[in-house]
């Protein structure tokens, strides 16, 4: 899809985040289609949640952000607009799930109150008491029994599942174009992650809304998702559709966390594959293409920045030297 | 512990006994029910002077005697309660209704913004209450007013600090950030969000403050720069009784143990209220 079309509901050019002189994320351009579901996966520290929160406008004060960011039905750019502004737009045009359902709900307010004040906060509904009827509409529609006297309950008195069912409510309660979620089942019971999965891309279809799906769990990915995006050292490193990517990884980085996620596959010393080294610091990444220091297949052109390879910035990858397309990766 | 049994436990730690709180609460109650009484009953008109009956000792008549200008000790001490319970309301409301706003702002303002405000209050925290007392009563004349206000003036910037921590402390969040994400601006996310979430820390250093009022009351009325007669006072008992203290000594006893009762009443009451409150330190029991 090419930039600016009329299905977009994402735009982003060029986003930079930085603390003084040290760039923290550097992300040269991709597109989220209305209703489209997108995966932003990479290791802790590759720079996914500083993108996600620079989408939402929410990043520390003193973080510096840099760039273009466009979303549908607002009539700003989102890089640089005022807490005034942008309070209108988040929760309204753009929503987000929280990682951590224990902490992302407040502990001395009743949870009908907290999904009916987001509605009343950006006029959705008119009166106090048809939000509130329309929060119990919301929690019925998360899946959560009883939901008249779930309303009614305080956060600590609900299950970790049912929290983020609640968050999930509270961000869908404006029908938003964007709904970003941080590792919205991270934290999760596995057993409830699946069912919490399907809450999240229902609501999200009913509403035509579009996810950013921030994770590090492949699965996960590869069950919500239809395109993804992987990031490492605050670049997006490759892009393509789940079935791509996953299936032909071209980006050495993309092959090895494929190849770390496969438990069936050992290495000659019968060990778990991982990708060797670890995530440098913030500002310690080499120059360059960020991966060279960790990358098996590194040579000395590495050290100037590879271009992006691939028809669109949708579906590409950055590396000089990549992963042969036919080679078959984790099974070797 | 399982999940399972961890609202059970939590409701367990809520009923067990908490003798500060009780032991607090009831010193504290006796006070404000003496003070109470005192409107409609006192057994002899406190500031009535009737030299004929000068320095009573104990006895039917006169419970607790009389002092050197023939004041029934237990009317005064009745009255006095209620001077001292002014003194506490009046400073820990002028402190908390100019700190807790302050510490708000400067827990959700921009960095510098509350850095300024917690090194203003910094200055007055260095500053003395009772010299901060004197002086405001040499200003304005001595007063329970003035002293009460100095006093509150005084408190300002630990209310202030507990609120800004406080804050500080939901500002950082994922639900201050949630509601940020929903659409609410920071001042609304500190009101909304950080307010509720300090009120029992606002509480307990009021009820610790209260404690602390009262005692420099009496210190200043001990001084001459508190309440000033007639009113009772149970400081300037405390003050008229010195140059007797060979001759009637309990007529410096009594007063001394009023006060230390409703200090210890309102300390007491301030530690079991922040036993109750705190979630922090019900893991430690």
């Amino acid at each position: 899809m090419t930039a600016g079309a009329t299905g977009t509901v994402l735009r982003v050019r060029d986003l930079a985040v930085g603390v003084r002189d040290t760039d923290l994320v550097l992300v040269d351009a991709f597109d989220i289609a209305r209703g489209e579901r997108v995966g932003l996966i990479g290791e802790s520290g590759s720079g996914k949640s500083l993108t996600a929160l620079a989408v939402m406008g929410l990043l520390d004060e003193g973080l510096q952000v840099s760039g273009s960011v466009r979303l549908a039905g607002v009539d700003h750019d989102l890089v640089g607009a005022d807490d005034r502004r942008m309070a209108r737009v988040r929760g309204r045009h753009v929503a987000m799930v929280f990682q951590e359902p224990m902490t992302a709900l407040n502990p001395t307010m009743r949870v009908g109150d907290q999904v009916a004040e987001t509605m009343l906060l950006h006029g959705s509904r008119g009166s106090r008491s048809a939000a509130r009827s329309a929060a119990v509409d919301l929690l019925r529609q998360v899946h959560i029994p009883d939901p008249e006297q779930a309303a009614r309950a305080y956060p600590h008195q609900l299950s970790g599942g049912q929290r983020q069912r609640v968050v999930i409510a509270i961000a869908l309660a404006n029908d938003p174009a964007l709904l970003v979620c941080d590792e919205p089942t991270t934290a999760l019971d596995v057993t409830v992650q699946a069912q919490v999965l399907d809450v999240l891309v229902s609501g999200a279809a009913a509403r035509g809304a579009a996810l950013l799906f921030i994770t590090h769990d492949l699965a996960v990915v590869a069950t919500v998702c239809q395109r993804v995006l992987v990031m490492y050292g605050g670049h997006v490193v490759e892009a393509g559709t789940v079935q791509d990517v996953f299936t032909r990884p071209r980006h050495p980085y993309t092959a090895g966390l494929l190849a770390a996620s496969d438990l069936d596959a050992v290495d000659d010393r019968g060990r778990l594959r991982t990708i060797a080294g670890t995530v440098p610091a913030a500002g310690h990444f080499p120059d360059g293409c960020v991966f060279r220091n960790r990358c098996p297949n590194a040579q000395d052109d590495c050290a100037v920045a590879p271009p992006w390879t691939g028809p669109h910035q949708a579906s590409g990858y950055a590396c000089h030297h990549p992963v042969p397309a036919v080679a078959e990766v984790g099974r070797g | 512990m399982t999940a399972a049994l961890a609202p059970a436990v939590a409701r367990g730690w809520r009923r067990r006994r908490n003798p500060s709180l009780v032991v607090g609460a009831v010193l504290v109650a006796l006070v404000v029910l003496t003070a109470l009484v005192s409107f409609v009953w006192t057994p002899h008109d406190p500031t009535f002077v009737e030299a004929s009956v000068r320095l009573r000792g104990p006895g039917s008549g006169y419970w607790l005697g009389t002092d050197k200008f023939g004041h029934d000790v237990v009317s005064q001490l009745m009255v006095g309660a209620r001077t001292t319970l002014f003194v506490g309301v009046v400073a820990v409301s002028v402190a908390a209704v100019l700190g807790v706003p302050l510490g708000l702002l400067a827990g959700m303002a921009p960095r510098w913004t509350g850095e300024l405000v917690m090194r203003l209050l910094d200055l007055l925290l260095a500053f003395p209450a009772l010299l901060l007392a004197i002086m405001l009563g040499a200003a304005f004349g001595a007063s329970t007013l003035t002293a009460m206000v100095a006093i509150g003036i005084a408190t300002v910037p630990s209310f202030a600090r507990i609120t800004r921590s406080g804050t500080l402390q939901v500002m950082s969040t994922d639900y201050a950030l949630a509601a940020r994400a929903a659409g609410r601006r920071p001042s609304a996310v500190a009101v909304r969000h950080a307010l509720p979430n300090v009120a029992s820390l606002v509480i307990v250093q009021a009820s610790v403050s209260f404690a602390i009022a009262i005692l420099s009351e009496a210190a200043l009325s001990f001084l001459g720069f508190g309440t000033p007669p007639p009113t009772p006072s149970w400081g300037r008992m405390l003050q008229e009784s010195q140059e007797l203290l060979f001759v009637a000594p309990r007529l410096a006893l009594f007063p001394g143990i009023a006060i230390a009762l409703a200090v210890l009443g309102f300390n007491l009451l301030g530690d079991g209220l922040r036993d109750r409150f705190d979630p922090r330190l019900e893991d430690q029991r």
